[in-house]
């Protein structure tokens, strides 16, 4: 471990850092622009000047950039030398004399990195008297405003757009005093992670565009560590609150799962939370009368008292409210609310992971991995932030070269001077073009049981004991082969596949390779994707699908509660029609308004994931609680809470004795031996430091005894949260919470995000107590765990499902931001997808699918195989349908224009 | 945008094959090495600056994406991202020129041809364009006009020069 010196005072440091990094892991501030822990050092800005000394008795010394410098032993360094502060200073007064100083009406002021430095510096006087340059700004879509004359150009934000997360339209133009970053004229900027320019840039050039129609300072909000609920990885999320409306969603650090970053569903989806299609009061058909909310929807339901009581459970809400739920039902009566297919996909993918031998990877782990394999996955539209991942991890393997030449990987300039544009195999199969083709070195385009065929072919070559899946051609050999040879040439590969690609067969044959490949490399990951934040932790639950209520007896009558699931997205609509008229009563807990809940007799509005608490498992198996960011309104409870109110008033509250977050969670960690951890994955609701709650808002929180001055002026008392550590208030501790609580990042002097770096192990490392979360399953086999896949003939035309990160999910895309950048319906088709019949862009079809007619007009995907054409799922005004599915009928009754 | 901007958007066979041989100079894959100087070329064919159009044409032949072409256009300043005067005299300020006189150069220049810096005269002829350092200290004032210098400048000789390069466009354009 090398020993450096800085200001005369010894410490043992991390080989391989630079002193940027090193300097402040060990606490001390030192100011940076250009430098990104995620993006590493080009030594462009000169900010973190420190001086060398070449020994104990040189005095004089030089200035070096700190993010440029390696740690060696015996280094001698000062960062309060007279003369690094002053050039230090003289840097940021450059930087400025451009700057437009308009912190008071700029999105950015009180959480800017720009302001930080400035004050650490000490550059606190304007000395610059000229003219300062301006700019045109650019209209960039619905998620980032532009403000160019902010910019102090230095380079982060096409470094993370082009670099880092390979968008194409967004770059540096001009040079010297005019150099300007955007796009080459105005536009929406394509790429899926836009939204972390907005954290990504030190200042306020791109700022969260939604964030502005209810503009709210950092220290202004009200906030709480959060999850994401728009896909299955589960990015940790920091959201904010102020007069009761969710004011903006933002990263919360978790070195093992999203990193420093967000996608652009994740970042901008919230505001379904504010809109106006919210369920904000119980609809109760009865007249009742009663004190609250509670006690009326004691007595409307109270008549429902001793009939039999189904419940449907759901993919995104949380463990305890499905559990609650579960528990009311009783054995037997639980059902999950996903479809059929979707329900055999889960739970199989949840014995993959439990029960093979092969671990799920976390985003941290995927970075790692030099070989990456595809399968039946759009990543980029199903699980966003996984793309990003594996874009890092195809860097591996050409950056052994860099390493090999002495070029540290931290040192970003000359790493990518030295690899250029040489990428990792990566492998895609896919049924049409995805995002990441781009950067892939194969793809292959089939049918999901071509796509199975070569990935059992795979695995059987790589080990005699996995079964084969029928026979394959030329083509589909050469596939597999060369799968196999990327595969077996690699240090650490990764299968992904998932859910979303409807087939069985696809899922099993990837598991079937993951299984192989770890015969050979006891480094094989293997990571799964499932349709909703918890879909997952429902599968892990007992229970069936909720369409096999239709087989049921028909005369057994009853109560149906359906708790936060739109069933009309898992089962055609007759079906759920026939369903919902079995029974005799129907409660809907959830909330905003769906076709489900209008047509059912009571409704109660559920909180969101900002107004409640909860647990999701994401895709790696990863439990991780999310908390209140504030007391719900009206009638708004949190589901397990109206649960325990309809299990009360039901008579069935002898199976679940709860009155508090904390007692059911307990109740789960007990229920099965899978749910154990869920107990340990955050503090209980008693935790104090000191004697103290954790503050949700910062000790600079403004307007409070006048914010509700409107209505009364006498300052309400707030509300106490009994089932959080949190505290709804300013007042509490102000230490830093575990890691699972950190409500917001601030330190003295860092008040922008850049402060994360004070909550870490070390910079880029786990957060000091380790990173949230707990894995709830691990492989325990040592016995590969392969399936036999039934090939299925295939049909003479296949509708399979296609994902569209904005507008397949349904609660990101009532947001407006989201909904504006959402497609309208469609049929993707390949060239030779119908034979005969060319299809041509923008032609309407007529087909039939599962006895159901379907116009689309034809969107040409020219990568589509013969015989499969795509069905975006999901998308608002499409009807479900379970894809893949055989169309047989097949007319085009329009021509293209 | 100017009459310059009418142009038949493709190099003539010649050129076209020169920007082949450049292009080879390189590895496979690595086209877009030879940027720089196609774009040279460019400006050169299509009236003295580089329109959208013709980045555009350029990022066709070298396969990458226009606004590739873009950044590395509007990142030199010898590249003219407007239309310019058949001749841009092209005046050094930098400190040697300085001291002896480009200030007053500058000044005659823009008297004489009623612009400003970066502006083209009326009829066209001529763009005025400061710039730095051109490297003949020694035989300051200087400016650079297409690829020739023309040295130890005064206000006086000045008026000369411009008669003859306006005769010499008139004589090639006739």
């Amino acid at each position: 471990m090398p020993r450096i010196h800085i200001d005369h005072r010894e410490y043992d440091v991390r080989p391989g850092r630079n002193l940027l990094e090193t300097c402040l892991s060990l606490g001390f501030d030192l100011p940076y622009f250009c430098w990104h822990p995620a993006l590493g050092s080009v030594g462009a800005c000169r900010q973190c000047a420190v001086k060398a000394f070449a020994n104990a008795e040189d005095t004089n010394g030089k200035l070096v950039m700190a993010c440029m410098e390696s740690v060696a032993d015996g280094q001698r360094i000062s960062i309060r030398d007279p003369q690094a502060v002053e050039f230090r200073e003289n840097v940021i007064g450059w930087l400025m004399t451009n700057h437009p100083h308009d912190c008071a009406v700029c999105d950015e002021g009180g959480s800017c990195h720009l302001q930080d430095m400035t004050v650490m510096t000490g550059h606190a006087y304007r000395k610059f008297r000229f003219n300062k340059r301006t700019y045109r700004n650019q209209y960039l879509g619905p998620f980032l405003n532009h403000e160019m004359n902010r910019c102090i150009q230095c380079y982060r934000c096409v470094r993370f757009y082009k670099d880092y997360a390979g968008g194409h339209d967004l770059d540096a133009f001009a040079s010297a005093n005019r150099v300007y970053f955007g796009r080459s004229d105005d536009g929406v900027l394509e790429n899926e992670f836009s939204g972390n320019l907005a954290e990504v840039c030190p200042t306020g050039v791109f700022t969260d565009k939604t964030l502005k129609q209810h503009y709210t300072r950092k220290w202004d909000l009200t906030s709480a560590p959060s999850v994401c609920v728009h896909c299955s990885v589960g990015c940790n999320t920091l959201a904010g609150e102020r007069y009761g409306s969710l004011r903006l969603i933002s990263n919360r650090y978790n070195g093992s799962v999203n990193g420093y970053f967000l996608c652009d569903r994740g970042r901008f989806g919230y505001e379904f939370v504010n809109v106006s299609s919210r369920i904000r009061e119980p609809r109760i058909p009865v007249n009742t009368q009663g004190e609250s909310w509670e006690e009326h929807v004691h007595k409307a339901t109270e008549v429902f008292r001793g009939t039999r009581i189904v419940g449907i459970g759901s993919p995104r809400a949380s463990l305890e409210a499905n559990f609650v739920l579960s528990r009311i039902a009783g054995r037997g009566n639980f059902y999950h609310g996903v479809s059929s297919s979707e329900f055999e996909l889960s739970k199989t993918a949840s014995q993959i992971l439990a029960k093979g031998t092969v671990p799920s990877l976390s985003l941290k782990d995927v970075e790692k991995c030099d070989v990456v394999v595809i399968w039946g996955e759009d990543v980029t539209n199903t699980a966003p932030m996984l793309a990003l991942a594996v874009r890092q991890a195809l860097r591996n393997r050409p950056m052994e070269k860099s390493i090999a030449a002495n070029i540290p990987p931290w040192n970003d300039a000359a790493t990518r001077e030295r690899v250029q544009q040489e990428r990792g195999p990566l492998v895609i199969g896919s049924y049409g073009t995805t995002r990441l083709d781009e950067v892939a070195s194969m793809t292959f385009r089939a049918s999901p049981g071509a796509l199975s065929r070569v990935g059992c072919a795979v695995a059987n070559q790589l080990d005699d004991a996995a079964p084969l899946a029928g026979t394959l051609d030329e083509e589909e050999q050469a596939v597999a082969n060369e799968i196999v040879r990327v595969l077996r040439s690699a240090r650490r590969p990764v299968i992904i596949s998932g859910v979303s690609s409807g087939s069985m067969e696809v899922l099993q044959s990837a598991a079937n390779m993951a299984e192989a490949v770890r015969r050979h490399n006891a480094d094989t990951g293997l990571v799964l994707t499932f349709p909703a934040c918890n879909s997952l932790g429902l599968a892990l639950m007992e229970g069936r699908p909720f369409a096999e209520l239709l087989h049921e007896e028909q005369d057994r009558r009853g109560t149906l509660i359906i708790l936060e699931n739109d069933l009309y997205r898992h089962a055609d609509p007759r079906t759920v029609q026939k369903i919902v008229a079995l029974f005799d009563h129907v409660i809907v807990i959830d909330h905003t308004w769906h076709e489900t809940a209008r047509n059912a007799q009571l409704v109660l509005p559920a909180g969101t994931f900002a107004e409640s608490e909860g647990t999701f498992v994401n895709n790696e198996g990863r439990a991780q609680r999310y908390f209140q960011v504030y007391e719900p309104v009206n009638g708004i409870r949190e589901s397990w809470r109206w649960l325990l109110t309809l299990g009360n008033a039901l008579g069935v509250s002898q199976k679940g004795p709860w009155n508090s977050h904390d007692e059911i969670v307990r109740a789960l960690a007990a229920s099965a031996d899978v749910f154990e951890p869920v107990m340990r994955v955050a503090p209980s609701a008693n935790y104090r430091i000191y004697g103290q709650r954790i503050p949700r808002q910062p000790h600079r929180y403004s307007g409070r005894t006048a914010m509700s001055a409107n209505r009364s002026v006498s300052e309400g008392k707030p509300p106490e949260d009994r089932d959080a550590p949190l505290s709804y208030t300013m007042e509490g501790t102000r230490l830093p919470p575990p890691s699972v609580a950190i409500p917001f990042f601030w330190w003295p002097g860092w008040n922008s995000v850049q402060s994360v770096a004070k909550y870490q192990d070390e910079v880029g490392g786990p957060l000091r107590g380790g990173d949230p979360g707990i894995r709830l399953l691990e492989p325990t086999s040592k016995a590969p765990l392969y399936f036999s896949v039934s090939a299925q003939k295939p049909p003479e035309v296949i509708v399979v499902p296609l994902h569209h990160i904005f507008g397949s999910e349904e609660l990101s895309v009532l947001a407006p931001a989201i909904a504006e950048r959402c497609p309208k319906p469609y049929l993707a088709a390949g060239p030779m997808t119908f034979g005969m019949h060319t299809a041509d862009h923008g032609a309407v079809m007529r087909l039939e699918i599962h006895g159901r007619m379907l116009t689309l007009p034809v969107v040409v995907d020219p990568a589509m195989p013969k015989g499969v054409a795509g069905l975006p799922v999901g998308l608002p005004g499409m009807e479900y349908f379970e894809l893949p599915a055989s169309a047989s009928v097949i007319m085009q009754l329009q021509n293209a224009e | 945008m100017g009459t310059q901007s009418q142009h038949n958007t493709t190099f003539s066979p010649e050129t076209l094959e020169l920007v082949k041989r450049i292009i080879a100079r390189y590895p496979e894959g690595k086209q877009k090495s030879a940027l720089l100087p196609v774009l040279h070329l460019a400006q050169a064919e299509f009236g003295g600056w580089l329109s959208t159009e013709t980045m555009d044409y350029v990022a066709s032949l070298l396969d990458i994406k226009p606004i590739e072409v873009y950044e590395v256009a509007t990142f030199y300043t010898m590249f003219n991202l407007k239309p310019v005067g058949k001749c841009v005299l092209e005046v050094c300020r930098t400190g040697p020129c300085a001291l002896r006189g480009s200030d007053d150069i500058i000044e005659h220049l823009q008297k004489k041809l009623n612009i400003r810096d970066g502006e083209t005269s009326a009829d066209g002829m001529f763009t005025l364009m400061t710039v730095e350092c051109l490297a003949s200290c020694g035989t300051a004032p200087v400016m650079q006009v297409g690829d020739h210098y023309i040295e130890n400048l005064s206000c006086e000789s000045l008026d000369e020069i411009l008669d003859r390069l306006r005769a010499q466009h008139e004589q090639k354009a006739s």
